[in-house]
This record gives structure tokens, C-alpha cells and sequence, in this order.
């Protein structure tokens, strides 16, 4: 090998489209020549202005003050103004909604990911009669076109009193973010090694122990993962609590934005900046989560 | 480990009386089980009254003619008891072949098969190539991967938002074809447009999931493989093929599943780019049957359920197929 270094390979010479008299370095792999390097660093910057670019220009939207700014986007520029933001914080019931859905989606959170967990290592660990279906089950609940469960949804929510009550909206959250993270949690088990559970054992504790102090603690990142799926999902849904939440004390965000369109006037404007404000608790979490991401994902999706 | 699971039984920590008349070989599955069942007991309770029973109930519904003239409900103070009928299975027959049923139900299904696949296609190949381009060696690509997940950090309904302002007539897209001299379609009320502008903007949304979880993939692919295969003379694209392609088979046949699942029921995008009651056309069937239910008067319960049983059937019967095509390809490929 020592006799090649000092030319290159004719391979790495082909892709880097630099006249080979100049010596080039051997570079290690993964490693590509100038011209790939900012193609590459092009097509990543489109693509992140692609993804940068409505968020952004929501952000933009609502610095305008009129309902129609959003048409003339220009204009904006020579009256940027906090005054949606002013109007939204203090004028309305924002507070109050915020409130609501953060408790709603915290409590989702918690007790979505709890008890997702404890399924997803049972199924993981423990082989017992009903565990393929209930691996079956958990894939079909996500398949449930769960727009159409409404109906039956409501009239069984009306029985158990839990109409119009966090508590009932926590449960319906609960149906939806549960199949998911315990798919993305046991996947995440699979990965740890039993050898650890059985060491467990071996010291004395029982089968919850082991799950709550050597096992849950190592899968953090699966954890992480789960609880940002359910926070986001809770946070942000619509169609449940728009018709679960009947009494205006108890809506949501995503209810509460609705009152800004269904006057005879949509107030675009009000809207762009309560959307903002919804989405800055979410970001911060997710760049609090997002190290573990993609290990997190992975292991659960790897295992199939 | 048996001294431990049986001390944890006498105490009780879990109230679960076995019922009377269960046979000796239930009771001993039960006896060696019982942890495994506590612990998945309270997902089956919750999914069990909030899924399973609702969906039978819907099962039920799909048999009668219910709707909101005639369901159970409640005027001011007196309690109106329901009054439908059954009718077996009329409202199948009449979705799949009375009369209409083209308009209904089969230019949706036709437009969902075609969404599904078309943003499923999108989703895989943008969120493949920009994983492959995070996975190089690049100054910066923490930013970068900061950036492109952004349209999963943000909420649904906010960026959906974003979008329908941007697509409007006069908004932001319009606003930059018409300075490059390009046709401006109206994205929100042209049926062919709407349709566009629904595939555009959830592959926007959907790009990041299926990124990250190839990018994982591509992460678990151990480098010798590559180092070998560049040994053996393999150019870039052999090693594509066949290196990085089947070390990404286990976590590609999870997302695309996934993928199609929630593509196929997506329901938020389309709801809120047209709101209530706009874009007839551009309606998955999710939608449809959401606004059969809820979006007209008299609401229409029955053949809302059905439509979702139908949905729910397609689904099943694709997974079910897929798996098995999945069981073939690993056969075929060791």
C-alpha cells in the first residue's frame, strides 16, 4: 500500500475531476472530491430551505398587523409589529387554551409512554399465549381509519361520564400514540441485551424491578423518542378535541385557533401568530429529544 | 426467579381474582404469565374500551341505516331512543356498486391508491437521498440535519397553515412563478391543482420521519462491508446496490409499511389545506367518509362506518400480502 500513496488510485482520480498532476491526498472513505462536495452541500442547502422556508415564513406572516398581509407579503417589511402577538397573549383566551393543552398532552405523555413501555417489554421479553396477536393488534390499531371511530367514540365517552373532561381526551390520545411507541419501544428492548435482565434476576428482583431500574434506564433514547411522538401528537390534534371538548374553558389549542376563522372574517393574521406561539413549546422539546432521535427511531424500526 | 414471581402473587400487587370456572391448564398459563399479563393489561383495558369496542359498535352501525335523524340523542331534556333499522348489508352494496358509486366511492378509492403510492414513492426516494447525503462526511451536517427534521418538529396544523397561506391566490408560490414567468395555478380551488398541492405538501411533511429512520439504518451498516466491497473493485453504484440497499431492508420494510398506513389514512393535511367542506375531489377516502359522518346534515353514520370497515379491510389486506411478499424476498435473497 505504501507504494501507491503517492499517486492516486485511478478510481479517486475519475471522481474527483481534479487534473491529476497535482498529488492528491488519498482521502479515507466516505471522503469526496471538491466539485461532489459541493454538489452535495448544494443539494442539502435547497433542500433545507425548502424545509426552513414555510415555518419561516409563517414566523414573517405574523409580524404583519392586517388579516390580508399575507397577500402582500412586502409590504410587511415597513410595519413589522408585535402587536398580533400583543392582541393573541392578552386579548384572547390563549392562556387558557394553552393550559389546557399542555396538561393534556403532559398527562398523554406520561401515561401514554408509561404503559407503553410496560407492553412493549413484555412483549419483548416475555413469551406468553397472546403475544403475536397482540403485536397484530397494536400494528391494525394504527391502521383505523380513526376519523370514522368517532361516533361509536363519543357515545362510549358519554357513558363513562368522561365527555368534556382531560381525562377522557387523555384516554382517546392515548388509543392513538400507545400502538405506535410500544412498536418503537419493544423494538428498542430487542436491542438491549437479555444478559442484563438476567443479572437482574440473578440479584433478586422481580420481574417489575428489573424493567423499572436496570432496563427503563437504558433505554432512554427509545423513551425520548416515544414521549416526543405522543407530546407531538397530542399537542397539535384536532378532530378529537374539537369534538370532545364542549365547553369553551376546556379547548385546546388546535380548538381555539378554529374561533379565529369561524366569525364571518378569518383574522389570518391572529392565527399566524398563535401558530407560532404553539409551535415554540414543541420545537424546544424536540431539540431537546433530537440527539436520541435517530438511534431511537432506528431501533424500533429495525426490528420489524 | 419462580420464589420471587410467587412472593409477588401472595401479596397481591396486582387485584386479579381468577374468575370461577377457568380450566387448570389457564390457571397454570396464568400462574407462569401473570407478570407478562400485568403489564400489558392496561394497554389492552385502554385500547380494548376505546378501539375494540367502538370499532364492533361501528361494525354494528355498517348494518343499519343510523343516522343522525334517527341515532339515540338528546333535545333539551328528553331523551330520544334510537330508531334504526337493521338493514344488513345494504350499505356495502350500495357504496361499492349503487347507483353513483363512481362519484362516491371508487374516483376516491382510485385517488387514494394513487396518494398513497405517489407520496409513498416521495417520501422514500427524497428521504433515501437526503439520508445518503447526512451520512457523508460534510462540514455542518448537524445544522443541516437540524433543519431538515424542522417540518416534523413544528406541528402539523401550524405548518399546514403556513402552506395554505403560501399556496392562496397571491401568496408566496404564486408570488414566485409569477416572477420566474411560470403558469400560476390556483393551487386551492383548481381540482388537478389541489391535487398537487396535496401531494406537495405532505411530502413535505412526510420527508423527515422516513429520513431520519434510513439515516439510522445507514448508520447500522457496518463499514467493513463497504471497505470490502471497495477492495473487490465495487464502483459507487455497486456498492449502493448491493451493500447499502439490503443492509437497509429491515428498517425499509418497517417505514414503508408504516408509510402506506399512515399515508392511506392521512387526514390531517388534506382536512386543513381545504378546510370543511372544499376540494371534493381532492378527498381521500378518510376524509370522505369523515365528512359523510360529520360534514352534512342529516349526518350520515352508517355509511360513514362503512366506509371505514372498507378502509380498514384494504389496509389489512394489504399488510397481509406484504408480509408475505416481505417472507418471500428474504427467502429468495438468504
Amino acid at each position: 500500500m505504501s507504494t501507491t500513496t503517492d499517486r492516486p488510485t485511478p478510481r479517486a482520480a475519475a471522481r474527483t475531476a481534479v487534473p491529476a498532476a497535482r498529488p492528491a491526498k488519498v482521502r479515507g472513505r466516505g471522503e469526496s472530491g471538491p466539485l461532489a462536495k459541493t454538489l452535495m452541500h448544494g443539494a442539502l442547502i435547497l433542500a433545507s430551505l425548502v424545509a426552513l422556508f414555510p415555518v419561516a415564513w409563517i414566523l414573517y406572516v405574523s409580524l404583519g398587523p392586517d388579516k390580508t398581509d399575507y397577500l402582500h407579503p412586502g409590504e410587511i417589511l415597513d410595519k413589522i409589529t408585535f402587536s398580533n402577538y400583543r392582541t393573541v397573549l392578552f386579548d384572547t383566551d390563549f392562556m387558557s387554551w394553552f393550559g389546557n393543552a399542555f396538561l393534556v398532552s403532559g398527562v398523554t405523555t406520561v401515561f401514554g409512554v408509561m404503559i407503553a413501555a410496560s407492553t412493549g417489554y413484555a412483549v419483548s421479553r416475555m413469551r406468553f399465549p397472546g403475544h403475536k396477536p397482540l403485536m397484530w393488534s397494536l400494528l391494525v390499531t394504527q391502521m383505523f381509519p380513526i376519523a370514522v371511530l368517532i361516533v361509536p367514540m363519543y357515545t362510549i365517552l358519554s357513558r363513562l361520564g368522561l365527555l368534556d373532561s382531560y381525562l377522557g381526551l387523555i384516554l382517546v390520545y392515548s388509543t392513538t400514540t400507545v400502538p405506535y411507541c410500544g412498536w418503537l419501544l419493544k423494538g428498542y428492548f430487542d436491542t438491549i441485551p437479555v444478559e442484563i435482565d438476567e443479572a437482574g434476576r440473578v440479584d433478586g428482583l422481580s420481574p417489575f424491578g428489573t424493567f423499572w431500574r436496570l432496563v427503563l434506564p437504558l433505554a432512554r433514547p427509545g423513551l425520548a423518542v416515544a414521549a416526543f411522538y405522543s407530546f407531538l401528537t397530542a399537542w397539535a390534534e384536532v378532530a378529537f378535541a374539537s369534538t370532545f371538548m364542549l365547553s369553551s374553558d376546556k379547548y385546546t389549542l388546535a380548538v381555539g385557533l378554529q374561533t379565529f376563522v369561524s366569525e364571518h372574517d378569518a383574522q389570518w393574521n391572529l392565527m399566524a401568530a398563535t401558530a407560532v406561539l404553539i409551535a415554540i413549546p414543541s420545537s424546544v422539546l424536540f431539540y431537546l429529544v433530537q440527539r436520541h432521535l435517530v438511534t431511537g427511531l432506528t431501533a424500533g424500526a429495525s426490528k420489524s | 426467579m419462580s420464589v420471587a414471581v410467587q412472593g409477588a402473587t401472595g401479596q397481591g400487587s396486582r387485584q386479579r381474582d381468577p374468575r370461577p370456572g377457568l380450566m387448570e391448564r389457564l390457571k397454570r398459563s396464568y400462574a407462569k404469565h401473570w407478570y407478562a399479563y400485568a403489564m400489558i393489561a392496561p394497554v389492552v383495558l385502554v385500547l380494548g374500551v376505546l378501539v375494540l369496542y367502538p370499532l364492533a359498535e361501528g361494525l354494528w352501525l355498517t348494518l343499519t341505516d343510523a343516522n343522525s335523524l334517527n341515532a339515540a340523542r338528546k333535545i333539551g331534556v328528553n331523551e330520544i331512543p334510537a330508531s334504526y333499522h337493521f338493514v344488513g348489508l345494504d350499505n356495502y352494496a350500495d357504496i361499492l356498486w349503487g347507483p353513483g358509486s363512481y362519484d362516491r366511492f371508487w374516483s376516491h378509492f382510485v385517488w387514494t391508491i394513487s396518494w398513497t403510492a405517489l407520496c409513498v414513492g416521495l417520501h422514500y426516494t427524497i428521504g433515501l437521498g437526503l439520508a445518503l447525503l447526512l451520512n457523508q462526511k460534510l462540514r455542518g451536517r448537524a445544522v443541516y440535519r437540524m433543519l431538515l427534521i424542522l417540518p416534523w418538529a413544528v406541528p402539523t396544523f401550524v405548518t399546514v397553515f403556513s402552506w395554505r397561506l403560501m399556496l392562496a391566490d397571491g401568496g408566496a408560490v404564486n408570488g414566485l412563478l409569477s416572477a420566474l414567468h411560470l403558469p400560476e395555478p390556483g393551487w386551492l380551488d383548481d381540482p388537478l391543482a389541489q391535487k398537487a398541492a396535496a401531494v406537495l405538501v405532505n411530502t413535505w411533511v412526510g420527508v423527515p420521519f422516513m429520513m431520519i429512520s434510513l439515516l439510522g439504518g445507514l448508520q447500522s451498516i457496518p463499514a467493513e462491508l463497504y471497505e470490502a466491497a471497495e477492495m473487490d473493485g465495487a464502483t459507487a453504484w455497486q456498492r449502493f446496490r448491493h451493500v447499502t440497499l439490503p443492509g437497509l431492508r429491515t428498517v425499509s420494510s418497517t417505514v414503508v409499511l408504516l408509510g402506506v398506513i399512515w399515508t392511506f389514512n392521512q387526514f390531517a393535511v388534506i382536512f386543513l389545506l381545504f378546510g370543511a367542506n372544499g376540494a371534493p375531489d381532492a378527498q381521500l377516502l378518510v376524509t370522505w367518509a369523515y365528512r359523510l359522518g360529520f360534514g352534512q346534515q342529516p349526518r350520515d353514520y352508517a355509511q360513514s362506518a362503512a366506509y371505514g370497515v372498507i378502509l380498514l379491510s384494504i389496509l389489512i389486506v394489504f399488510t397481509g400480502f406484504y408480509r408475505r411478499w416481505l417472507a418471500r424476498n428474504e427467502r429468495a435473497n438468504g
